[in-house]
């Protein structure tokens, strides 16, 4: 090793050895793939041809794309599942963060731990074990509502509330442990100044909690807002791909993949990816105007 | 130099000359799926005796997953197969492109076995260019399979069920009311298989021979009128095929019949519905229709660089009459191939179906069969149908509202330049 280090330079070169095979995968299956879905989304390709099939059409594929009633009406389900299950995440992974935080001790662990399991726990799972219990006939949650069976996967009306509360709930977990760590590092003396000047606890957490934790909603929202925008698993598996209701269901992630995988149109379905990106971003810069620059100020 | 060592050397080179046809045997990669990769690994003992030299290895994929490597392999010409097999849906969107060698030219020349295989089966193989790109394995001949106990006690007789469609639906209200048991899994059984009756000769599902979008002729309105009176019937169990409700609908003895193709009945004893063996039945789909549902077929990527070995591995597998019915003892699948279809074995009582002698039946159904050729975008027009297809059933969307909108939508993607 000595001896390879000294033909490269001493110990000058020694990070940048190290340091090379992430850069080389990196590049090999990061950069490449992203640089060549630019390239792919400028031409029309039947891939079952070869690469050598690439056809340029210019923008032709996001006008097409854009075009696409499908494209806009699962972008705007996409909108839906992320404002029906992100925002109550959020909702109530705070106060219940704060809760766990003041008031339980040793139980805590454990209350944590299980709203984090759902986070861990493989998303297939979770949809097959929720598609038993949404089942028409013969599932559970039919079985202890009263009135009609409804059909939670196979009518759109209830397909999307029911995948958005799984989304909600498999996430809720992991929003509360960034939230409970973000509390741990409020300094316990700012709350008991307070309590001598008199504060009520909702005094306490909304003049000394929310304002602190601003930096982590920051990061937890902008989290949420790029994982809802390429929600894919649960309603890919929930809802029988071959049925009528998927499209009716389906999100922007989920119809990219049908282009692609489905319909043949490697092309079209990288247009979709840069529009989602262009999408995640503006929203992004959305939130950090909201939180993030607000936030800054707190966390200095 | 010494003699001995000249002995050593020959020794050595003579050692070496009869190894190396040993050393170097082929091996050909086959990519297949379940369960069509079980009449495979079945078939490789016999494959083995008629060809030592040449080895197989079998790649398994899950189905979808399968489908999805074949079409990244093709993409990029790397981790391609020597033999690809493929599903009859996918068949459409890989012959398509052209990346899939030409079984009808030299040296394959696969024409020349044309006429051992069920007719309809041919041209599915065939892409829009007339190049016949992947050879048919196992057909599915289009099969009403009903419990006869459910029928008999609600008194609806087998007639019933195989006169019209209108005739059908009323057998379903009668089951209904006297056993609670759904005559359909689901209201889209009628309707996909209304949508392939009728069709002119050259006429594919959703396009003309031209490429012109048919989904706003009179065969799609009889078939959304079909559908959507099954629904409002209520005589379909909502519950679409292979999820769930449609496994536990058979299971609990509450969908009481399923048009599909023969290889269903397979299915049914093996997995879906063992404990009511003996109480299904197989008949004539409704209304005089004969139809096929799915098949199986191997294909040559043109990038394979063992092509030769690759022909002989799926003549093997799909026009050798011995290997064909080893995958139907295996997999109660239904060969294609014509010379299978008349042994003893098509004569044999089948237990589950009460002692029904059922494949006299589907190989007369497959006679029947009328080839449909495919169409690269028949996947989004199956997708787009379908969708429409649900408004109208669950949100009563008018029928020419939602075919012109079929319509519209389709043309949207085949304007494309």
């Amino acid at each position: 090793m000595k001896s390879l280090l000294r033909q490269l330079g001493g110990r000058a070169a020694a990070p940048y050895l190290f340091v090379a095979p992430f850069f080389l995968l990196f590049a090999a299956f990061g950069l490449f793939p992203l640089l060549f879905s630019i390239v792919l989304s400028l031409h029309q390709w039947d891939a079952s041809a070869g690469l050598g099939a690439m056809q340029w059409v210019g923008l032709q594929n996001y006008w097409y794309a854009l075009t696409d009633p499908w494209f806009r009406s699962s972008l705007g389900h996409t909108f839906w599942y992320g404002l029906a299950a992100g925002l109550p995440q959020h909702l109530l992974a705070l106060p219940l963060a704060y809760y766990i935080h003041r008031r339980l001790k040793r139980s805590r662990n454990f209350v944590v731990g299980s709203y984090f399991l759902p986070y861990i726990t493989s998303s297939v799972a979770i949809a097959l074990i929720f598609s038993t219990l949404l089942s028409k006939d013969f599932g559970f949650i039919n079985l202890i509502l009263p009135g009609t069976p409804r059909d939670w996967l196979g009518d759109a009306d209830y397909a999307m509330p029911a995948i958005a509360f799984v989304v909600f709930w498999r996430y809720l977990g992991w929003n509360l442990v960034l939230y409970l760590s973000a509390l741990q590092v409020i300094d316990e003396s700012l709350y008991e100044a307070a309590t001598l000047d008199g504060a009520g606890p909702w005094q306490q957490f909304r003049h000394i909690t929310l304002p602190l934790l601003r930096p982590m909603i920051y990061f937890a929202v902008t989290m949420t807002i790029i994982g809802s925008l390429q929600l894919f698993d649960e309603p890919f598996i929930l809802v029988d791909s071959e049925s009528g209701v998927a499209p009716a269901v389906m999100t922007t992630a989920m119809f990219m993949y049908r282009m692609a995988f489905s319909y043949g149109d490697f092309g079209t379905a990288s247009a979709i990816s840069w529009l989602l990106f262009l999408v995640i971003a503006a929203l992004s810069w959305g939130n950090h105007r909201l939180f993030g620059q607000a936030g800054g100020e707190h966390g200095r | 130099m010494p003699k001995p060592f000249h002995t050593v050397l020959a020794g050595t080179l003579l050692l070496l000359g009869l190894w190396s046809p040993l050393a170097q045997a082929l091996t050909i990669t086959v990519a297949s799926f379940p369960d069509l990769d079980r009449a495979a690994r079945a078939a490789l003992p016999r494959w083995r005796a008629l060809h030592p030299d040449i080895e197989v290895k079998i790649v398994s994929r899950q189905y979808a997953d399968h489908h999805t490597a074949m079409t990244a392999a093709l993409a990029t010409g790397s981790g391609l197969p020597d033999v690809m097999a493929l599903d009859l849906r996918f068949i459409g969107k890989f012959a398509a492109g052209r990346g899939l060698s030409d079984l009808g030219a030299p040296p394959f020349q696969a024409q020349q076995l044309r006429a051992q295989f069920v007719a309809y089966s041919w041209p599915q193989g065939t892409s829009p260019r007339g190049e016949f790109v992947a050879m048919p394995t196992d057909i599915g001949p289009g099969t009403l399979l009903y419990r006869q106990d459910l029928m008999a006690r609600a008194g609806i007789s087998e007639a019933e069920l195989t006169g019209s469609w209108e005739q059908f639906i009323a057998a379903g209200i009668k089951l209904k009311a006297a056993t609670g048991a759904y005559l359909l899994a689901d209201s889209t059984d009628i309707r996909d298989i209304v949508l392939r009756t009728g069709l002119a000769p050259g006429e594919g599902l959703y396009f003309d021979s031209q490429g012109r979008v048919l989904v706003d002729s009179p065969r799609f309105v009889r078939a959304f009128e079909l559908g959507r009176a099954a629904r409002r019937a209520g005589i379909d169990a909502h519950a679409p095929a292979w999820t769930n409700d449609w496994v536990a609908g058979f299971r609990r003895d509450k969908i009481a019949s399923q048009m599909m193709g023969a290889w269903l009945a397979g299915h049914l004893k093996n997995w879906l519905a063992p404990a009511s063996a003996g109480q299904w039945r197989s008949t004539q789909l409704p209304n005089g229709v004969f139809a096929s549902y799915g098949g199986s077929f191997y294909a040559i990527p043109a990038k394979s660089e063992h092509k030769q070995a690759a022909w002989d591995f799926i003549r093997f597998m799909c026009a050798d009459a011995e290997t064909q019915l080893q995958s139907l003892r295996t997999l109660d699948s239904f060969p294609a191939l014509k010379a299978a279809q008349q042994d003893a074995l098509f004569d044999e009582p089948m237990p589950y179906l009460g002692g029904q002698r059922a494949r006299r039946l589907w190989r007369e159904i497959a006679s029947q069969v009328q080839a449909v050729p495919v169409h690269r975008l028949d996947a989004l027009a199956t997708d787009v149908v379908r969708a429409e297809y649900e408004l109208v059933v669950s949100k009563g969307k008018d029928i020419p509202s939602a075919l012109a909108d079929a319509r519209a939508m389709i043309e949207h993607r085949v304007r494309r330049p």
